[in-house]
């Protein structure tokens, strides 16, 4: 059993695992942040996608223990007041970007850092940047939409207001 | 827990890495970004007992240009090599060949040498380590030594590094005048590994006609192919149509092997392969001529 320290969302988390537990299973099982989704364990489907020191990367691919002094941000951190979402999950839910929802919070904490990089996007880049994360509900057409409008980008298919 | 029970350690310092190494060979598995291992911890396709964390130690972090060569890393990300303009500027095969290897969140762990050291048929990186002639440089607690491409990778998952060793970095020769350098693969989805792909490399002479090429291919084999017959086959041409369509239909027939596999029969693959070689020489010819200046 391995001690570590970690920061999820601005709380300090010090717990004793072994050091086969995987961070996705860490987030949801030892912290119970749920959010965070576990599709395929293999880093395909994008499900589990977080921020490490605010990079995009699969908690599923990564041991707890290796987050050691790291900060992570999950889909939690993003909100924590469903009157007042973050921009993007606003987005989302302005242009029907979900329908199960499973795979939605790694889509948003792929989406939060390429954002930032690319403020504005076209829509082929956008496309580009969802390969690593699987939808199996929406088509994604809404999904890019999203992206636009929180982009500040008109959506050329936007959902009547 | 999906991953077997494995001891965990973090070295203090390279020294102490080679260490273990040197004590556990085989079994203490280096720990790179953990892309390709964790998954096959996860379905128990690997169990090692043994992990060695790469991921603490700075000093396997870090690239550089000197005395003509890119010098990176072993853990250098590969979003790094992605996007760090002096890999652009001095090696633009790179920067044009990373975009393709998986997604961003995986680059953003992925590390270079881990990439390497996984020596997967279907990777991008090892065939554009071959093309351009790049060096390894082995490291173990007895001593060092550099590997040349064509003799690091043996086979499917296997190189030739000894239990003790580790990949400590490697080297690319920075770009040539008058040559072209171009990379095409086919992918069902950005991102996934490729059905085929293939790097052209192409020099030309002060008459503007072709004194070296190379054609490299992914997923052709057991590891990185190189098609050396189709390629001598444009020396002292200027890449006009009919020798690019010779060659390619040389290299895709004559000298790969394909595999096939649930997506791309190796009738498919080969027919991609011919596709993409006339795509990849006709734009490493054109690069090279862009470069080129005649002698006044
Ligand atoms: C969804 C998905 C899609 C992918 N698509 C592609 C793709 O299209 N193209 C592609 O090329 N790759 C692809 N990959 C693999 C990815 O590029 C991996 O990052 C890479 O193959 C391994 O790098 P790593 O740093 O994660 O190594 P790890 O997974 O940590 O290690 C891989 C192997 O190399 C060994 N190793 C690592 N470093 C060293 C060293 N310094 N010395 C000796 N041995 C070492 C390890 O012990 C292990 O056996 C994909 C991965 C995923 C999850
Ligand atoms: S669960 Fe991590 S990528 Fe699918
Ligand atoms: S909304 Fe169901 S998988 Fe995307």
């Amino acid at each position: 059993m391995i001690t570590f320290t970690t920061t999820i969302n601005g709380k300090s988390y010090t717990r004793t695992v072994e050091a086969r537990l995987l961070l996705s299973d860490f987030l949801r099982h030892e912290c119970g942040l749920t959010g965070t989704h576990v599709g395929c364990e293999q880093g395909a489907c994008g499900a589990c996608t977080i921020l490490l020191d605010g990079q995009a990367v699969r908690s599923c691919l990564m041991f707890a223990v290796q987050a050691e002094g790291h900060a992570i941000t999950t889909v939690e951190g993003l909100s924590d007041d469903p009157k007042n979402l973050h921009p993007l999950q606003q987005a989302f839910r302005d242009e029907h970007a979900l329908q199960c929802g499973f795979c939605t919070p790694g889509i948003l904490m792929s989406m939060v850092p390429f954002l930032a990089e690319n403020p504005t996007p076209d829509e082929a880049t956008i496309r580009e940047a969802l390969s690593g994360n699987y939808c199996r509900c929406t088509g994604y057409q809404h999904i890019v939409c999203a992206i636009q409008r929180a982009a500040g980008v008109k959506p050329k298919n936007a959902h009547p207001e | 827990m999906k991953p077997a029970a494995f001891e965990y350690i973090i070295p203090e310092s390279l020294d102490h890495l080679l260490q273990i190494k040197a004590e556990h060979g085989d079994e203490a598995k280096p720990l790179a970004g953990g892309q390709s291992l964790i998954p096959a911890m996860n379905f128990r396709m690997a169990r090692p007992s043994l992990l060695v964390d790469l991921n603490r130690l700075p000093e396997l972090a870090w690239l550089h240009v000197k005395d003509g060569e890119l010098q990176v890393g072993t853990m250098t990300r590969m979003a790094e090599l992605q996007h760090n303009p002096t890999v652009a500027a001095h090696v633009p095969l790179i920067a044009e060949t990373v975009p393709h290897i998986a997604h961003p969140q995986i680059r953003n762990r992925g590390s270079v040498g881990g990439n390497l050291a996984h020596a997967d048929p279907a990777s991008e990186l090892p065939v554009v380590a071959v093309a351009l002639g790049a060096r390894f440089r082995a490291i173990s607690a007895s001593g060092e030594r550099w590997i040349p491409a064509h003799e690091f990778f043996l086979g499917t998952f296997t190189t030739s590094l000894q239990p003790q060793e580790i990949l400590l970095e490697v080297t690319f020769p920075t770009r040539q005048d008058r040559t072209g350098y171009a990379f095409a693969e086919v992918a069902r989805r950005h991102g996934d590994y490729a059905m085929a792909g293939v790097v052209a490399v192409v020099s030309l002479n002060a008459q503007g006609q072709c004194d070296s090429a190379q054609l490299v291919y992914l997923n052709a084999g057991d590891s990185p192919t190189p098609a050396v017959t189709a390629a001598a086959m444009l020396i002292g041409n200027s890449g006009t149509p009919a020798a690019i369509t010779a060659a390619a239909q040389h290299a895709s027939m004559e000298e790969i092997a394909p595999y096939g596999n649930l997506h791309a029969s190796t009738e498919f693959q080969r027919h991609l392969a011919r596709h993409l070689t006339q795509q990849a020489l006709k734009t490493a010819f054109e690069r090279a001529r862009a470069e080129f200046l005649p002698h006044p």
